[in-house]
């Protein structure tokens, strides 16, 4: 049985998931981030630093020593028994399924209808775009080659244009037929 | 007839296309072009008169009024046995369902066109083996269609399509009827090899994830060319 909570996406718990495998440091934590997550947006330093003294300081992780693997002397950290119970209760929460339409798309839309603007061609514009992203991404994910971390990341992202895509269309449809119904009324 | 276009133009073109079937219009004034070795998405709602300007563009329906222009030579002022040769050596179809012959093993349906257009068995049946092997189906030379998954007919299909070394490829749906791991895989095949051998594609589809293998996409709707964007 999931819990439902108001768990929300984070860069503790990513962290805290990539320490599961064993201590490690900013630097190492920041390349495997990237390495997992391909298609988001790179973690900053500052960023995986911050969270790293965040998260010692309530208690999920605590600094190990320190290691220079022959190069500069680096912080090590390990998850506590703390965290790993905090991480294994956020991978089972489900996440709220949309709970609020909050999409620069749709709005995009909206505003266009209420100012008398021309949504049509706003959404063909917008579709050009995101057909060039999903080209982008499907010639990624079908290199020869292309790791399992790519594949998945690729994946996620083309079907979640694809659904813009389809809402896409069928606003286009609805707005072509309340025209129509518009014009000969 | 495989050599010498004759204009730099597009390798296939298609325009002002009307065509009727009974009382309704599929096609009121469609234009489309195809370069060589490029893999056109046509997409578009049901009933926009997608499959009515493939099988146009392909020599399969002539018609009512417009032109098609296949490397500078006009399909409709060819006699339909110059068609029917064109059609043999210089396009290979896929559709949703393969349609393949089900008496026919894997193997022998490949071979098929090699062998109409005057190959031996021996001959024929050994390519047939190479393009199965190219697409997967390796060691699924003796099955009938009966016996295959969807995406073994459909991977069957696109070897018997692209078994005479066509320069166009028409896909009608092709993943259509396939799960979506089984789509990827056959669009996956289809455009290595189309890329590979410099093969042309129009790629009929509704579903914007298989267009998305394209290079560019138009849409139709309502028998005409929808406008187009432009990704600003």
């Amino acid at each position: 049985m999931y819990a439902v909570h108001n768990g929300a996406m984070s860069t503790r718990h990513i962290l805290l998931g990539l320490l599961a495998s064993g201590p490690s440091h900013g630097y190492d934590l920041k390349r495997r981030h990237d390495e997992r997550f391909p298609q988001a947006r790179p973690l900053a330093y500052g960023q995986v630093y911050t969270t790293l003294q965040r998260l010692v300081r309530d208690g999920l992780a605590e600094v190990e020593g320190t290691g220079s693997d022959g190069g500069p002397e680096r912080t090590m950290y390990r998850a506590t028994d703390e965290g790993t119970r905090e991480l294994t209760c956020w991978a089972g929460e489900i996440a709220p399924p949309a709970p609020f339409v909050t999409n620069e798309i749709f709005a995009k839309v909206v505003v266009s209808i209420l100012a008398d603007g021309d949504p049509a061609a706003y959404l063909r514009a917008q579709r050009a775009a995101h057909m060039d992203r999903m080209r982008e991404l499907t010639a990624v994910k079908s290199a020869k080659g292309a790791d399992l971390a790519t594949v998945l990341s690729a994946d996620f992202a083309l079907n979640h244009l694809d659904a813009d895509l389809r809402w896409m269309t069928t606003t286009a449809d609805r707005l072509t037929t309340l025209t129509a119904e518009v014009d000969t009324a | 007839m495989s050599n010498g276009d004759n204009t730099a133009g597009p390798l296939l073109a298609g325009r002002g296309l009307v065509k009727a079937h009974g009382r309704t219009e599929a096609l009121r004034g469609a234009g489309v072009e195809l370069n060589a070795g490029e893999i056109l998405a046509l997409t578009g709602p049901s009933g926009s008169g997608k499959s009515t300007l493939m099988h146009c563009l392909s020599g399969i329906v002539r018609p009512d009024a417009g032109t098609v222009t296949y490397a500078g030579r006009r399909l409709e002022e060819l006699p339909e046995e110059r068609l029917s040769e064109l059609r043999r050596t210089e396009f290979g179809v896929v559709f949703q369902f393969g349609q393949l012959i089900p008496e026919l093993t894997a193997a022998d349906n490949v071979a098929l066109p090699l062998m109409l257009a005057g190959a031996d068995r021996a001959t024929a049946r050994s390519a047939a083996a190479e393009w199965l092997e190219r697409f997967g189906a390796r060691g699924q030379e003796d099955l009938r269609p009966g016996e295959m998954s969807g995406g073994q007919a459909q991977r069957t299909a696109l070897a018997r399509a692209l078994v005479t070394g066509p320069r166009v490829v028409f896909a009608d749906e092709p993943t259509g009827a396939l799960d979506s791991l089984a789509g990827e895989q056959l669009m996956t095949a289809l455009v290595h090899t189309a890329r590979e051998t410099g093969t042309a594609v129009l790629l009929i589809t509704h579903d914007a994830q298989v267009a998305a293998y394209a290079d560019r996409e138009v849409r139709l709707r309502d028998g005409v060319l929808a406008p187009q964007g432009v990704a600003a």
